[in-house]
This record gives C-alpha cells, sequence and structure tokens, in this order.
C-alpha cells in the first residue's frame, strides 16, 4: 500500500496537466538528455572495470580478499549525501587527489565527468557484486572439462564463463543503470547543479518542484516509467534464469 | 535466492533513491525532528502555564539558521516544556512543502513573495504577516581568494568558478536583481550580467549550500547575504553597494492551521520583541522595529 499510493498518486496528477508540454520542455529534455548521457556511461564503466574485478573475487582466493570485498560493496550501502562528501573531499579542488588533478590543471567538481564519477561511485559496486555471483554459479566441472579439452583462460572466459554468467551480468546491468539514473545526493554535492551540464533528471525534479511543480511532476513520472520498464525485464530475466539453474 | 536478493535490492535502491530525490536536502540542512504535537484537546493556555510538553514548530529560511537557533533557546528558556523544532531550507522548498500538506506552526519566508504565496493558498492570514528584520547580499570568496577578486568588476572574469542560489531561492532572485542593476550602471556595462552569469559553476538549494561550496574552496565566490558571511568569519568578502543592492524583507507569521496557535502568536512576538530584535542585530540582520 504504502509503495503503491504515492506512486499512483503521482500519475494521477500528471494526468491531463499539460503533461506533454512539460515533459518536451527544455529544461526537461535537457536533463532527460544528461541523465541518459551519464548513467549509460556510468553503466560502461562498471562493465569494463567491474567484470575483471567480479572474476577475480569470484574465481581467485588471496589475501585481503574479505577488506577489498567489504570496500567494494561499502558504496552500496553508503548514503549517497555520505560518498558525494567524499568524492568532494578526495577528488575537489583542494581535496587528497584533487589537489594534484588541479595542479595539472584538470578540475573535477561541476563537470559532467563529475556526474558519472557519482554514479558510477555508487552503482558500480552493484554490477560487481551480481557479476561475481553470476561468475561463482558457473559449474567448475564445465571449467574443468574446458580445460581437459586445452581451453585457455580467454577461452574459457569468453565461450563458458560469460554466456553461463549472461543472466546474472544483464540483472546487474540493470541494476546498476537504475541506480546511476536516481542517483542524486553524491551528485548534487560532487557534480552541482547547472541546467545542460551537471542537471540530472532527480535534480531537476528536487529545483522543478519547488520552481515548477508540473515538470517536476512529469520527469518524476517519466523516471517512474523507466524504472517499471527496468524492473519488469529483471523479473522476467530472474524467472527465466531460475528455469535455467533447475532444469528438472 | 541470489535472484530474489538482487531484485528485492534494486526495488529498495530505486524507490529510496527516487525517495530522496524528491524530499532529501543534500547537506543536512539541520531539521529537528518534529514530534507529534498533543492533540489540541485543551483549551489554549497562555505559554507560561502549559500543562505539558509542547512542540511549536516553525519553518524558516536557511539565511536564519543562526539566528533563530538562539532565539530558539532563548523562548524554551522562556517557557518551559516547550521545544521548539525548525526546519531550515530554501524559502521555496519551504513553501512547496507547506502548500504539500506539511504541517507547521509559524512560517518565516526570505522574500515578500513566497509570504504572499502562502497567503493566497490561505495557510496564512492576510494581514498578519510582519516584516521583522531586513538582509543585503554580498560576495564572499574563499579564505585564500584563489581567483584573487578585489571588486565587483572581477565577478566578470572570464574562467571564475562562481556559484549562486537557483533563481527559485530567494537570494537567488535577489542576486539577479543585483546583477541587473550592475548591469544598468555605464561602470560595468550592458552584457556585465551575462558575463557573470556565464561564469556560474553551480545553482544551489540554498544559501547555506553556496557558503559550503565557497568555504570548501571548491568555487572561487558565491553571492550571499551578508549574516551568512558574519556567520562564516573566515571568508572574504566584497561589499555590495547600497545602491545596487537589495534590500530583502523577512515577513513571519503564524500559519492558519498551526497546532500550536497561541504559541505561535507567542514566539512571532517573541521575535518582534526587543530581546528578538536585538538577536537579529547581533547576526548581522537589519532590525524592523527599532
Amino acid at each position: 500500500m504504502l509503495l503503491g499510493l504515492p506512486l499512483l498518486a503521482l500519475v494521477w496528477r500528471a494526468i491531463g496537466k499539460d503533461f506533454f508540454s512539460y515533459a518536451l520542455s527544455a529544461t526537461a529534455l535537457s536533463a532527460l538528455k544528461l541523465s541518459l548521457l551519464t548513467s549509460i556511461a556510468s553503466v560502461l564503466i562498471a562493465i569494463v572495470t567491474g567484470t575483471p574485478m567480479a572474476y577475480i573475487l569470484a574465481r581467485w582466493k588471496f589475501r585481503g580478499k574479505n577488506a577489498l570485498e567489504l570496500l567494494i560493496d561499502l558504496p552500496v550501502v553508503l548514503p549517497p549525501s555520505v560518498a558525494g562528501l567524499a568524492l568532494l573531499i578526495a577528488f575537489g579542488r583542494t581535496g587528497v587527489f584533487g589537489a594534484w588533478l588541479n595542479a595539472i590543471g584538470i578540475s573535477l567538481p561541476f563537470t559532467t565527468a563529475a556526474v558519472v564519477m557519482a554514479q558510477t561511485f555508487v552503482s558500480a559496486p552493484l554490477f560487481v557484486g551480481a557479476a561475481r555471483e553470476g561468475f561463482a554459479a558457473v559449474d567448475e566441472q564445465i571449467e574443468e572439462a574446458a580445460i581437459v579439452e586445452g581451453a585457455n583462460e580467454w577461452q574459457i572466459f569468453r565461450f563458458i564463463m560469460l554466456p553461463l554468467a549472461g543472466r546474472a551480468f544483464l540483472a546487474g546491468l540493470i541494476l546498476t543503470w537504475a541506480r546511476a539514473l536516481g542517483e542524486f545526493g553524491a551528485t548534487i554535492l560532487f557534480a552541482g547543479n547547472l541546467e545542460g551540464r551537471t542537471q540530472t533528471m532527480p535534480l531537476a525534479i528536487y529545483l522543478g518542484f519547488e520552481s515548477s511543480l508540473g515538470i517536476a511532476i512529469a520527469l518524476s513520472v517519466m523516471l517512474m516509467a523507466v524504472s517499471i520498464v527496468l524492473l519488469g525485464l529483471m523479473r522476467r530475466l530472474e524467472r527465466r534464469s531460475e528455469v535455467d539453474t533447475h532444469p528438472e | 535466492m541470489k535472484r530474489f536478493w538482487i531484485f528485492f535490492l534494486a526495488v529498495a535502491l530505486l524507490l529510496s533513491s527516487c525517495g530522496r530525490a524528491a524530499t532529501a536536502t543534500p547537506v543536512p540542512t539541520t531539521v529537528s525532528p518534529t514530534e507529534t504535537p498533543l492533540p489540541a484537546t485543551e483549551t489554549p493556555v497562555p505559554p507560561t502555564a502549559t500543562p505539558g510538553p509542547r512542540t511549536l514548530t516553525v519553518f524558516a529560511a536557511a539565511s536564519l539558521t543562526d539566528s533563530f537557533k538562539e532565539i530558539g533557546k532563548a523562548f524554551e528558556a522562556a517557557n518551559p516544556s516547550v521545544t521548539v523544532a525548525f526546519n531550515f531550507a530554501g524559502t521555496q522548498a519551504l513553501v512547496t512543502q507547506l502548500t504539500q500538506g506539511a504541517a507547521a506552526d509559524v512560517f518565516v519566508s526570505a522574500n515578500q513573495t513566497y509570504m504572499d504565496k502562502m497567503v493566497t493558498a490561505a495557510l496564512v492570514m492576510q494581514g498578519t504577516p510582519k516584516d521583522f528584520v531586513t538582509n543585503v547580499l554580498e560576495v564572499i570568496m574563499p579564505a585564500n581568494n584563489p581567483a584573487k577578486l578585489q571588486t565587483l568588476q572581477d565577478l566578470a572574469k572570464p574562467g571564475l568558478k562562481l556559484v549562486l542560489e537557483d533563481k527559485s531561492v530567494p537570494a537567488g532572485a535577489y542576486s539577479l536583481t543585483i546583477l541587473d542593476n550592475l548591469s544598468k550602471d555605464a561602470g560595468y556595462g550592458a552584457d556585465f550580467k551575462t558575463k557573470v552569469l556565464a561564469n556560474v559553476v553551480s545553482n544551489e538549494t540554498d544559501v547555506k549550500q553556496v557558503v559550503a561550496k565557497v568555504q570548501l574552496g571548491e568555487a572561487d565566490a558565491g553571492i550571499v547575504y551578508v549574516t551568512d558571511a558574519i556567520a562564516a568569519p573566515t571568508l572574504k568578502t566584497i561589499v555590495i553597494p547600497t545602491k545596487f543592492n537589495v534590500i530583502a524583507k523577512y515577513p513571519i507569521a503564524a500559519l492558519v492551521h498551526a497546532t500550536q496557535p497561541d504559541l505561535a502568536a507567542a514566539f512571532v512576538a517573541y521575535v518582534l520583541s526587543a530581546d528578538g530584535q536585538a538577536t537579529m542585530k547581533k547576526w548581522g540582520f537589519t532590525p524592523v522595529t527599532p
């Protein structure tokens, strides 16, 4: 009930209130474009850096592995404003690492890159977690059989691990994308809020809801629609993978 | 089982991150927990004779954070068993919350426009708002002034990182008016405002966010109230001459649907009293009742 009513109320309010003129306004479109661009970039970074990390965590044993896993999982439970503050203190102009970057002319806060950084920071761990599960679930016997047949590490990864872990990957990807799309606290702290450069949909909703409730509602409904589609996809993947792993 | 865990986490995250987008303030502008007031079964009695613990909820503009906290403590001391709970945020955020049904007893705005909105929405009775202080704005810079700003002209320096409040925030609207005023002056040029606005890197949700970004050294400059600069003494400042500046009037009013109407009236009276005005003056505001 608690979950459903606010969402229903949102849609109810949105209907008929010049919905399309708000949804297609310059502010809304700019926020939508920025959100899509940055969230997709974040997801790509998560895949590229997260897949090897997930493979290592799933397959290897080494000292400090638990600490590494904890570090990677931390941003998932960290409150976004804490994440934002941490990013600012690390990469801000006077930050721990930011000061060096500033010396070579790179300033991260208030840039679109900062938006991607904030989103990646909070969402990539979700992908790593899901991919790790996927890799770990692959039956070792299949892998061993492949080694016996003469497959090398890359071939095992490409032809056995990836296909079998594929569903978990997709689920993780969707989760990561959803989280990146919804990111607010870390973004507004680290990247700031400027239309066209750093104002993603959640930021536009927060500020719009004070100056133009119509735009905020339209954007909220759009985000909600995207979320519903993503969740639906995830559920279908989840059901299909359950069928796969329980063939009897 | 693992897939279910992922699914559950997805739902929780989506709802929580969407929820945060709509309601959370990024850097905690102090929101004291609002306790549910006692049901109004007792007839209103003068505050000095309250039977049980009561909470007065005050929604005040972010620029009043320091001064009103002090006023709140004084009010609590004068009225034992009364707790004052504040919600400090950009006035625009407060108005949205109140018009959408948030419960409060007193509303203090940083400009006339938002108080008028509240009167139009019938949340404040017409004729009850009282201006109790005025404020002016100035430019602030970090202690080490990284962009080496000396005069107002320097705000148009290319490459400057300027942080302003969003135009929906009273201070943001005042800043834009000031830039308009400057652009009308021959000494600054008609394109001064355009040049300055080109330097804006972020539009924050209230004055305290701007202060924070400048204090952290992330921004080279910001435009806030002089009272915010007084509350953050390490900041460097550039005065905005009176002829360009805006006089921000702060109205205060008890809300029509206040659950503690007598306390609300008493609080407003205290703010307007000599003691209340002295506190405001201490924090840099200009009292209206001398």
